[in-house]
């Protein structure tokens, strides 16, 4: 083990949650260059309008790079083995999101399972999945 | 109707060099102020190649293709009714700026719901050092075409 903090880990027990500032055009903006997805749904209003939508929508994998931070935050990355997500609801600008993780599973090889969450301030579920953290990096 | 003889199609691989700018922008849009994703000195100081690409990276090369998000058109899915509907990945190592990578995708599933007001396409993809074949991560990701 490591003596990182899932050697003492218990089932139910939370990670120290992300809380997010409100989501802004102007973030997306900048997750479409950094991340290469210039899907126009993201970053036009005109876009999206014209589809259906009714403003601008936060790119799916933006709420799982925040996910991933609040694990990264916890872990170093090389521990991290897996994730899955669902995505569940469309995110707006203006919506404040905060990323929420609790040990599910604690395996006999000291893997520790996460359920994962990212809500607004609702309590709205945008994403919903788990992953795996192991305690020894790779 | 999204042709199920689509399923088992697959783009050519494509290399890619992982710059410190894409990275250094990428944290920034993400949020990640931590000096290893963000600070070449300090990832060596911990240990790493150089700046250090954060787990959703993976992802991101995707849209490194030479058929950009083509590849949604490419299974039937128009751009302006597209939503993702699940992605997954497992990782096998870190990525940092410098590496060169080989990236893959092909499709391994086509379904449907609500009678076909929903239709979904799994792809699949493959990350792995570009030199020694080493994996980094395989993710399956479901976009989903919203009927309107």
């Amino acid at each position: 083990m490591t003596g990182l903090p899932t050697d003492a880990l218990r089932v139910g027990e939370t990670l120290p949650p992300l809380v997010l500032p409100p989501l802004t055009r102007a973030t997306l903006a900048l997750y479409a260059g950094g991340s290469g997805d210039h899907i126009p749904l993201h970053i036009d209003s005109d876009f999206a309008k014209a589809a259906g939508h009714r403003d601008v929508f936060m790119h799916g994998m933006l709420g799982v790079a925040y996910l991933v931070r609040m694990i990264t935050q916890w872990v170093p990355q090389e521990r991290l083995r897996d994730i899955h997500v669902r995505f569940s609801a469309i995110t707006y600008p203006g919506e404040q999101l905060t990323a929420a993780g609790v040990v599910s599973a604690i395996a006999p090889d000291g893997a520790v399972a996460l359920e994962l969450t990212l809500r607004n301030a609702q309590g709205e579920v945008k994403i919903a999945g788990g992953a795996t953290v192991v305690p020894q990096a790779r | 109707m999204i042709d199920r003889a689509i399923i088992g199609r697959e783009w050519p691989p494509f290399e890619v060099e992982i710059e410190k700018g894409r990275l250094t922008l990428l944290a920034k849009a993400i949020g990640e102020t931590r000096p290893i994703y963000t600070d070449e000195a300090a990832a060596r100081a911990a240990g790493y190649r150089s700046i250090v690409a954060p787990p959703t990276f993976a992802f991101c090369l995707q849209a490194d293709s030479p058929v950009g998000s083509g590849y949604l058109t490419d299974v039937g899915i128009p751009i302006t009714d597209v939503l993702h509907g699940e992605q997954s990945y497992t990782f096998h190592d870190v990525m940092c700026a410098g590496d060169r990578v080989r990236v893959t995708r092909r499709v391994v599933d086509v379904y449907d719901k609500k009678g076909g007001a929903l239709e979904f396409v799994a792809f699949e993809s493959e990350v792995r050092h570009a030199d020694s074949g080493a994996l980094v991560a395989v993710g399956r990701q479901v976009m989903i075409w919203r009927h309107r």
